[in-house]
């Protein structure tokens, strides 16, 4: 389906059920549903993907938790549509949806034209490479002249093309239908790099016959932030999903994790206090109760905590922090103050 | 009479029969006449060799032997770890098994999809075997009675209707309820038979019918609607498990039955609809026969998921698995309807004209004649529709409805279980429990094939 196309058919969707969408409140649906509908992915892994249980897990997927638990304080109360590539927009669009955790690219069309609103950066992607260990390579530019793989048809193909010629580096591009055949041409030894998205990367090298013999490098070509988004039109809305991911980093920051956290709440730190509701009424002015961080942070955890189970060096993906660390860490990740 | 003994003629007593020769016999005689008859066929049979000596030995080595039985997560497939080289990585099937079952069910709703499973496979078992008795009881049992109990049983019944077709008119009596059922959408059902009892009356003169019996057939209809109404609308106390939770092997099975057991008659009725003489029905049944074997099924889908949405006011929805499956059975029934026309023109003109001569009315012609005939005939073909139909059913995956395979592309993306094998043991099983499946409808047929065709073997 063409681009233009798929646009067409937002709008129309968006004309049959803006209006009545977009001046909804959304709390007062999800309350009064008693359950968060949110957007996800059908299975990436450490993002969102079914566990032995067959809940889904992941680091989008705790998101939406971390949101039912601001508003019901029980983070069980989300109902999970996975979607795909090319529904997602659609599905926030009409209202099946109330927020969209699936992996989305914050670029500026979708923010404007497509009328979203994006709450936040949960994670800082960017197309990365990987390499065998062996080759001890340390940058990007470390890959003159070296056999790349890809998967045809993707942003990466295109994103490679651009980087080497504009850094006058050689490069061989061997392009594969699918990623799965992509693997399995790396894992073979048919090329000396395999380029994808960082998180993507990650994932792939648990496929691979022996995964410790392979580094991602640090360096990234390009910009991916990928956050969660909502419908514009609804600021309160907006605001508490939006708030939500600050506080997760604000507790990071502020040392308030899951296990600490009943005792937190008696501490003299007034910047803690603010946080955690027992001093000023921020949760009121968004609509919920005023210890919503605790519960979040007591239900789901903070920014790290939840990083570190989905992505982080205990689980098998072992995906490094790196932009994704706190600013004060020489990350990325900025929680504005609640005050 | 007396015997005489002919002198050129031994007596059998003489000799005794020699067997044949050794090489015309046994596994050596078979072999030379259908291994190595000719050149040709060494030929071919060197290559069959080659074939499964190619095939056959990488597979159980595979998915056997090198296989890991027992595991608790991606480190017990990992060759590096174990120290051998590693084939299928079962535990993953283990582990994910009551995925592959039920989907997302919450699990302490599980044992409503056992039931529904069970009673499916204990009414099903005594239609399959022509000789057990109560076969129509048996029939309606498990076309009529199980949908419904599966329908309740699996989504939790307790529909809360409001209102029944007159809900455009601003009627409404109120929303008073009990046990479940809401008194104004009974008093609505109630005014609709009568007032569909009522046209039927009136214009049942112009078509030469008796007032009477036609009212009361109406009436009969609504009763039966009217019972199964109340069975989805009842609150048995069960705990409403929306579609977006079902998955699965359960949801290959629901689309798999509602298409194969719709498409059946549907297609009779279009095939036969397709050779009415009345221009109306026929040029109704040729449209629709043509327009869902024209677009494709992914078409279909595509369309009732995302477009319909965008099409109808913005509070009705209608259930993703329910649009997927009236959009399978659509499309199931006007194939059927074109293998079904193939029986029927297989019948000779004779048939047709015996069945008149004998001064049967056209339904019983058809119900007497034609049909059994025709169908016994298209037997290979409609088995055929309803393995492809089982196997389409997975192209409900684009839709965002997992499927058997479906569930199985989402595990693989369960880092705890990501390997080098993972995906090739998920796809191999698959293929196990799709090869089951078709493989038991396809020796059913054959089976009933030789059981109907006793009458004209050739």
């Amino acid at each position: 389906m063409s681009r233009t196309f798929k646009h067409f058919l937002l709008a129309a969707g968006m004309l049959a059920m803006g209006a009545s969408a977009a001046g909804a409140a959304t709390l007062d649906d999800v309350k009064a549903r008693s359950a968060l509908n949110c957007g996800v992915s059908q299975g990436l892994p450490g993002f969102s993907n079914p566990d032995d249980k067959g809940n889904w897990a992941g680091l989008d997927v705790d998101f939406c938790r971390a949101i039912a638990a601001a508003i019901f304080n029980d983070p069980t109360k989300v109902k999970f549509s996975p979607l795909s590539a090319k529904d997602r927009f659609t599905a926030l669009q009409s209202g099946a949806i109330d927020v969209l955790s699936r992996n989305t690219t914050w670029t500026m069309s979708r923010d404007t034209t497509l009328g979203f609103n994006f709450a936040g950066v949960m994670y800082y992607d960017g197309q990365g490479f990987m390499v065998r260990k062996s080759l001890n390579l340390k940058s990007v530019s470390d890959l003159n002249g070296a056999s790349i793989c890809v998967q045809t048809g993707t942003t990466n193909e295109l994103n490679v093309g651009d980087y080497f010629r504009t850094n006058n580096l050689k490069y061989e591009l061997i392009a594969f239908a699918t990623i799965d055949e992509t693997i399995k041409a790396y894992d073979s030894g048919r090329c000396d790099a395999f380029t994808a998205d960082q998180s993507q990367l990650y994932a792939v090298r648990l496929k691979l016959t022996n995964a410790a013999d392979h580094v991602v490098l640090q360096q990234v070509i390009s910009k991916e932030p990928l956050g969660p988004l909502v419908r514009q039109g609804d600021d309160q809305w907006f605001d508490l999903v939006k708030w939500t991911y600050f506080a997760m980093l604000d507790a990071e920051e502020l040392g308030v994790n899951s296990k600490n956290v009943d005792q937190m709440g008696s501490t003299a730190n007034p910047e803690i206090k603010r946080l955690l509701g027992t001093d000023g009424k921020f949760g009121e002015a968004i609509g919920i109760s005023n210890d919503w961080v605790a519960r979040i942070v007591k239900h789901v955890g903070n920014y790290g905590e939840v990083f570190d189970r989905n992505l982080g060096p205990a689980t098998p993906l072992a995906i490094n922090r790196g932009q994704n660390n706190l600013w004060n860490n020489g990350g990325l990740q900025y929680g504005m103050p609640v005050r | 009479m007396e015997t005489r003994t002919v002198a050129f003629v031994a007596p059998p007593e003489l000799r005794p029969q020699e067997p044949a020769p050794a090489n015309t016999r046994g596994a050596i005689g078979w072999a030379r006449a259908h291994l190595f008859g000719s050149v040709g066929q060494v030929l071919l049979t060197l290559l069959g060799i080659f074939v499964v000596y190619a095939v056959v030995p990488p597979l159980l080595k595979f998915f056997v032997f090198e296989a890991v039985w027992t595991g608790t997560g991606r480190d017990d497939c990992l060759p590096e770890k174990i120290g051998r080289p590693v084939g299928a990585c079962w535990p993953f099937i283990w582990a994910k098994w009551n995925q592959i079952l039920y989907g997302f069910y919450p699990a302490a709703e599980r044992w409503r999809v056992n039931t529904v499973y069970l009673m499916g496979a204990l009414l099903l078992a005594p239609l399959l075997f022509p000789k057990l008795p109560f076969k129509r009881l048996n029939a309606l049992a498990f076309f009529g009675i199980y949908p419904v109990i599966a329908f309740v049983l699996l989504t939790g019944g307790d529909l809360d209707m409001r209102t029944f077709l007159l809900g455009w008119t601003g009627l409404d009596f109120g929303l008073a309820s009990f046990a479940g059922l809401r008194v104004g959408f009974w008093l609505q059902f109630i005014l609709v038979a009568l007032i569909a009892a009522g046209i039927g009356m009136l214009v049942c003169p112009f078509f030469g019918g008796e007032r009477g019996s036609v009212a009361k057939s109406i009436l009969k209809v609504f009763a039966v609607l009217g019972v199964i109404l109340l069975v989805v609308d009842l609150d048995f106390g069960l705990e409403p498990v929306e579609t977006r939770q079902w998955g699965g092997l359960l949801v290959t099975l629901v689309i798999a039955v509602t298409g194969i057991t719709v498409s059946l008659p549907f297609g009779i009725l279009l095939a036969l609809g397709r050779r009415s003489d009345y221009p109306l029905v026929k040029y109704a049944s040729i449209i629709f026969i043509e327009f869902w074997r024209g677009v494709p099924l992914i078409t279909v889908l595509f369309f009732a998921t995302y477009m319909l949405p965008l099409f109808l006011p913005g509070r009705f929805t209608i259930d993703g698995l329910l649009r997927a499956l009236v959009g399978v059975a659509l499309f199931a029934s006007a194939y059927m309807a074109e293998v079904v026309r193939g029986g029927l023109q297989a019948i000779p003109k004779g048939q047709y004209e015996g069945a008149m001569a004998l001064g049967l009315r056209s339904g019983f012609m058809m119900r007497l004649v034609v049909l059994p005939q025709a169908l016994k005939l298209v037997i290979p073909g409609i088995v055929n529709n309803f393995i492809g139909l089982f196997k389409d059913t997975t192209l409900v995956l684009i839709v965002s409805i997992f499927d058997l395979l479906g569930i199985l592309r989402a595990s693989f993306t369960d880092p705890a279980w990501a390997t080098p094998t993972t995906l090739f043991t998920g796809f191999g099983f698959a293929g196990i429990v799709y090869f089951v499946f078709c493989y038991g409808m396809s020796r059913y047929s054959m089976a009933l094939e030789k059981r109907l065709d006793r009458s004209h073997r050739h």
